[in-house]
């Protein structure tokens, strides 16, 4: 089959308006999950059982499972009950849109948290040792050493769960959302051309993942400043 | 050591027979959805049941050839097809021009008949023409008049149909303006989601949507509105690639035969209780 321009530039237009829905999926799904990998990732390093536990067990399970089957259980298997459909979350789970971004949620936090909190234990003891010889404690000496130190041990670890998360959110097309590989396999599904459809998709993540990528070269450049030489001053 | 050499005899006897098969349709491999039901479906033991699988059985006794039925994803059967994992497509698929340009289509085997299904207790219930049916190609004046009623009810509701079918190539050309058109994997899936309330209706093949009723957890779905035929439903055929043109003449020979005979329209009649033989 030879490669048809004109078709390939209306499917790339095609395409991109599926762009700011695979961006929404992605960003409420990673701003949500954070939130609940600090807080499993902080029940993991509590030292109490009661807390380390159930953490431990949502991550074994959430990391155990593949995702699609977590979107699957989510949007198909709640609605089967109809004690949850006559309830308050109804409104929300009734949609297509709010399962995904749950789902996702739910399985980034599994994966963030143990980055955290392998952040969070890489700070060297003698650091926080210094810390507290200058008489630093608690909230302070979290805010001021630990924090600072995990955060920058876990940007790379962190900007892989990132990328990952932009190319999950194509399986939100399971469920009938027209994000980029909903709106793909739409386009498929009148033209049955696989490779010009599937090209442009692919395309498309990898320019906003390779955007993912450089913002993160960034962050992690401009919060280590120790390893750089020293700028030279202009006369 | 052993295991590398039954590794390469494997190869070459996979080599070997794909390249008999591609000559002389002795073994002809025959790709079905397998989540059609009744048309084609796994049954309890797992093993690939429907109106489709009897039917290619009928046939490739007829055409004298071996036949393996396997089940293939919807989406990708028409590309697996064209990339030579299988022979033939009966998956209850109509011959439409699009389709036509990929692939080649036997003499049809049946018709295609598609009506919406509501939950009865849904205002939808009982749209205009319930218990009707309609030709798009003969009653096209009739058909429409029902279509611009129907339109009317769904604005701004939200229709479920299975991707890539002459389903939802209906709903796109007839209903695209103010109703919310989803496209699903399955018709399975857009049943759950009818009998959950996301979808205030369906829209699928008669005889697949009649048969799903009858199941326990659809008991509170209904048919509605008229059935339509004809048009973009089109006939269903056996698709085929368009260079093997000696299977297609060995099809068209065994359809012709099963319908003249009758064996088509009893399989349609023990599978479907109506009669889906095309007729003309």
């Amino acid at each position: 089959m030879p490669f048809d321009l004109p078709f390939l530039a209306e499917s790339f237009a095609a395409l991109l308006r599926g762009i700011p829905l695979t961006l929404q999926l992605a960003a409420l799904s990673v701003i949500a999950g954070g939130f609940l990998a600090f807080a499993l990732a902080f029940m993991r390093i509590s030292g109490k059982w009661w807390l380390d536990a159930p953490a431990q067990f949502y991550i074994f399970v959430f990391r155990g499972t593949p995702l699609l089957v977590q979107i699957y259980i989510i949007y198909y298997g709640l609605s089967q009950f109809p004690m949850l459909r006559h309830s308050l979350l109804w409104p929300f789970l009734r949609e297509a849109y709010w399962c995904a971004v749950l789902a996702l949620a739910f399985n980034t936090a599994a994966y963030s948290a143990e980055i955290i909190r392998g952040g969070l234990l890489s700070v060297p003891a003698g650091q926080i040792e210094a810390a507290r010889a200058c008489g630093m404690s608690g909230h302070l000496l979290f805010r001021r050493i630990v924090m600072p130190l995990a955060l920058r041990q876990m940007l790379p670890g962190y900007s892989n769960e990132i990328i990952l998360m932009v190319k999950s959110t194509a399986l939100a097309s399971t469920i009938t959302l027209l994000e980029i590989t909903g709106i793909a396999a739409k386009l498929i599904s009148v033209s049955y051309r696989t490779v010009e459809v599937f090209v442009c998709a692919g395309a498309i993540y990898l320019a906003i993942n390779f955007l993912v990528a450089r913002l993160f070269a960034w962050l992690e450049y401009t919060v280590s400043p120790e390893t750089r030489r020293p700028e030279e001053h202009h006369a | 050591m052993k295991l590398k050499f039954t590794l390469a005899a494997l190869l070459l006897a996979v080599v070997a027979t794909g390249t008999v098969s591609a000559q002389e349709h002795k073994k002809v491999t025959i790709a079905t959805e397998g989540a059609y039901a009744p048309w084609n479906f796994s049954g309890p033991n797992g093993a690939l049941e429907g109106f489709e699988i009897d039917l290619a059985k009928v046939l490739c006794e007829r055409m004298k050839v071996e036949c393996e039925i396997v089940a293939q994803n919807w989406d990708g059967i028409i590309p697996s097809l064209t990339a030579k994992k299988y022979d033939a497509i009966m998956a209850a698929m109509s011959v439409t021009p699009k389709r036509e340009e990929v692939i080649a289509f036997s003499t049809p085997y049946a018709a295609g008949i598609n009506g919406f299904a509501v939950a009865a207790d849904s205002p939808l219930a009982d749209m205009p023409g319930t218990g009707e049916s309609y030709s798009l190609d003969s009653e096209a004046a009739e058909a429409q008049k029902r279509i611009d009623e129907i339109a009317a009810l769904l604005k701004g509701k939200a229709v479920g149909v299975q991707g890539s079918t002459t389903a939802s190539t209906f709903m796109e050309a007839y209903f695209k303006d103010g109703v919310d058109i989803r496209a699903y994997k399955t018709t399975e899936e857009h049943n759950f989601d009818l009998v959950s309330g996301r979808l205030d209706a369906v829209l699928a093949n008669a005889t697949v949507l009649a048969a799903a009723l009858e199941k326990p957890d659809m008991q509170g779905a209904k048919l509605s509105g008229p059935l339509f035929s004809g048009g973009v439903f089109g006939v269903i055929a056996v698709g085929l690639r368009k260079e093997d043109t000696a299977l297609k003449a060995q099809f068209d020979e065994a359809i012709k035969g099963a319908l003249a005979d009758g064996t088509i329209k009893e399989l349609s009649i023990k599978w479907f209780k109506v009669d889906v033989s095309p007729r003309g």
